[in-house]
């Protein structure tokens, strides 16, 4: 087992110095120069002057020594957590931005996948034991999960914000408000939550509870259960047999879903300009700022990363057939 | 006697039609018997065995009746043949190496069954250490999942589980298909020890291996499309067979009582007949060499000697 999770650790940390260095490498050979934008946006005619700020910024943005230095200067400011400064909110430093944004992705986020893995679960497998519900709601559950999320999202966003008035369309607090812990604000933060919110919900809860229909059927016409329901055993154990079985390719699944959380979700984040981590990739990819994108993936790479070494360590714990594999393999 | 089945017939339902798998089968099995069930892949055997423990969703009790030990079983009926499962009839399931949940440590999978039978764990515990004692199984193995345990040892776990409550009849379905030939027969003698034993009164044990069943039964009934073609003690119907499908069978064997390989059925020409639509009349007349005139009438079953059934007009 040690000596599974050691070379999964050297895995994750080659992946990791990989996604580093393709993530440099990225903004520095491709088309297009942050600096020239943001002296542009200076509007200054002045040719001399033009000079000055461009080596100022070069300096400024460490681009002006050599490739392979610069490259070892992106890990030594890396390994202090300084991932440079933005080019977008100039000259805030980019993990201001991330640590500002992401409190905004997480209350929206989590909520969202936990409950509608559960929800998503329990109303699956009960679909699968009911004939008519298995015929008249999942029709609905497909339609749910096929509708592009876009849609999905503008629908909402339209009928329950625009025409109905009963949410607002946009950010995620009132701006006549300052930020506090007062009710006002809190409920402002709720009102603007329930949508993004609602939104995620209601695809992921489709695509769960379908998948859990469809394990749940197979489980059903597994060996082990067709042994059980020959000697008699009551209905309720081998639906609970396959529920137990039929979670476990699901808890991968959430534990992915979960792995993209740092990414944001974008869409939802963009369309209902809620400031978290999506709308930060949105923002710097308009103002070319490749510090602050490069930033984000980077979050977005590491988080990815924790993720799936806490899947596999989840996965050895609830399943015995993995855990018996290590051992074997261990021994 | 332990069980009497009269007239069974049983139909899958297909999109095409009835698929008329078992039709108007008549046998006893007694006190003590082992009943070998043989014939071709595809003559109703595993469907003769599970419209006696649990028919599976496609399949249609169409008429008979089946007796155990005097009470009628209502084979038809899902729910209400819950409480004959396991406790008077159980089932030896050809799939033995995937039976066991996955997920579940053996011995708790083990009380979870017995609970649905309203038995506790702690009252059957020692006659479940003394059976794995018996097939050589360590205690320890209820404590583990069902993947640490060997192919064989699963296939004997499945045993003692299945007869663990005494049920008056079991049926074994192709049990040793899977298995190489030594286990084979290790297995076979097993089982025979268990009846030997009183674990189980008395025993179907199905498989298209004749010399196989020819080891353990005390009897052996041969199907052919979905009806009895003949029925005797093992050693006659190895030695003497009177209807035309056995003794193409037995002769299909390179020598009787031995063990063989590959050929097994292969020595008869032709195939068995569609069972959507079967034809009137004998059902083996296709492929019969004494075929003639008054097979084109269904051929009874009739007692030719004590205990020895044939159905056919030239027996
Ligand atoms: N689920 C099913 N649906 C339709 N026909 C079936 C089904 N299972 C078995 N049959 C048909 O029933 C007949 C008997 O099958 P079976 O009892 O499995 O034979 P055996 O066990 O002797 O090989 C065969 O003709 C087979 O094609
Ligand atoms: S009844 Fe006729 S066709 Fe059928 S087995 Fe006997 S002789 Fe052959
Ligand atoms: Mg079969």
């Amino acid at each position: 087992m040690r000596q599974y999770f050691g070379r999964k650790l050297l895995i994750y940390a080659l992946t990791f110095f990989a996604a580093v260095t393709i993530n440099w490498m990225i903004p520095r050979f491709m088309p297009g120069d942050p600096i020239q934008g943001l002296v542009a946006r200076a509007q200054v005619a002045d040719p001399a002057s033009v000079d000055a700020m461009n080596a100022h910024y070069r300096n400024l943005f460490g681009l002006d020594v050599p490739v392979w230095e610069q490259y070892m200067n992106f890990w030594g400011a890396l390994l202090r957590g300084d991932l440079g400064l933005s080019i977008w909110a100039f000259p805030t430093p980019v993990s201001d931005l991330i640590v500002r944004a992401i409190p905004y992705t997480l209350a929206l986020l989590i909520p969202a996948i936990l409950l509608s893995w559960w929800a998503g679960n329990r109303f699956g497998a009960f679909a699968a034991r009911r004939k008519w519900l298995d015929n008249t709601i999942l029709p609905v559950g497909y339609i749910l999960t096929a509708t592009p999320y876009m849609w999905l999202a503008l629908l909402l966003a339209w009928s329950l914000a625009i025409v109905a008035g009963i949410f607002p369309v946009s950010h995620a607090y009132s701006f006549s408000l300052t930020p506090s812990w007062s009710p006002e604000f809190l409920g402002s933060l709720l009102a603007h939550w329930v949508l993004p919110f609602a939104s995620l919900f209601l695809v992921m809860f489709g695509g769960w509870a379908i998948g859990m229909r469809n394990l749940i059927i197979y489980e059903l016409e597994a060996d082990y259960s067709n042994y059980l329901l020959a000697l008699g055993a009551r209905g309720k154990l081998v639906r609970d047999y396959a529920f137990r079985n039929a979670v476990l390719p699901q808890i991968t699944g959430l534990a992915l879903q979960l792995g993209t959380i740092v990414a944001g979700a974008l869409v939802t984040e963009i369309v209902f300009s809620y400031p978290g981590i999506g709308y930060l990739i949105l923002q710097a990819i308009n103002s070319q700022d490749f510090f602050l994108l490069q930033g984000v993936f980077l979050f977005i790479v590491l988080g990815v990363l924790i993720a799936n070494f806490i899947i596999d360590a989840v996965y050895t714990l609830v399943d015995p057939r993995t855990r018996v594999r290590l051992q074997g393999a261990g021994a | 006697m332990a069980l009497r089945v009269s007239d069974l017939t049983v139909h899958y339902r297909t999109l095409r039609g009835a698929v008329k798998a078992l039709d108007g089968v008549t046998f006893e099995v007694g006190d003590g018997e082992i009943l070998g069930l043989a014939g071709e892949s595809g003559s109703g055997k595993s469907t003769l065995g599970k419209s006696l423990i649990r028919m599976d969703g496609r399949m249609r009790h169409v008429g008979g009746t089946v007796e155990l030990d005097g009470k009628e079983l209502p084979i038809g009926d899902d729910g209400a043949m819950n409480r004959f499962r396991y406790k008077e009839v159980s089932l030896i399931p050809q799939y033995a190496m995937s039976a066991l949940n996955p997920t579940r440590k053996i011995g708790k999978m083990v009380a979870d069954l017995l609970d649905s039978h309203g038995v506790r764990y702690k009252s059957v515990e020692e006659e479940l250490g003394r059976r794995l004692d018996l097939v050589e199984l360590p205690a320890e193995v209820l404590g583990k999942y069902p993947i640490e345990l060997s192919g064989g040892m699963k296939q004997r776990m499945v045993m003692v589980i299945s007869t663990l409550l005494d049920p008056s009849l079991l049926i074994a379905d192709e049990v040793t298909s899977a298995l190489d030939v030594s286990t084979q027969k290790a297995v076979a003698t097993t089982l025979a020890g268990f009846r030997n034993r009183g674990f189980v009164k008395s025993m179907i044990f199905i498989t298209h291996d004749i010399s196989l069943t020819h080891q353990i039964a005390d009897t052996i009934m041969v199907m052919y499309a979905g009806k009895l073609a003949e029925k005797a003690p093992a050693d006659t119907v190895v030695r003497a067979p009177r209807h035309p499908y056995t003794k193409a069978l037995i002769n299909s064997l390179p020598e009787v009582g031995v063990q063989y390989a590959e050929r097994k059925l292969a020595g008869i020409p032709g195939s068995p007949p569609s069972l959507l639509n079967p034809p009137a009349g004998c059902r083996f007349r296709d492929r019969c060499p004494l075929a003639f005139d008054k097979c084109g009438e269904q051929p009874p079953a009739v007692e030719v000697a004590p205990g020895h059934l044939v159905a056919c007009c030239k027996a």
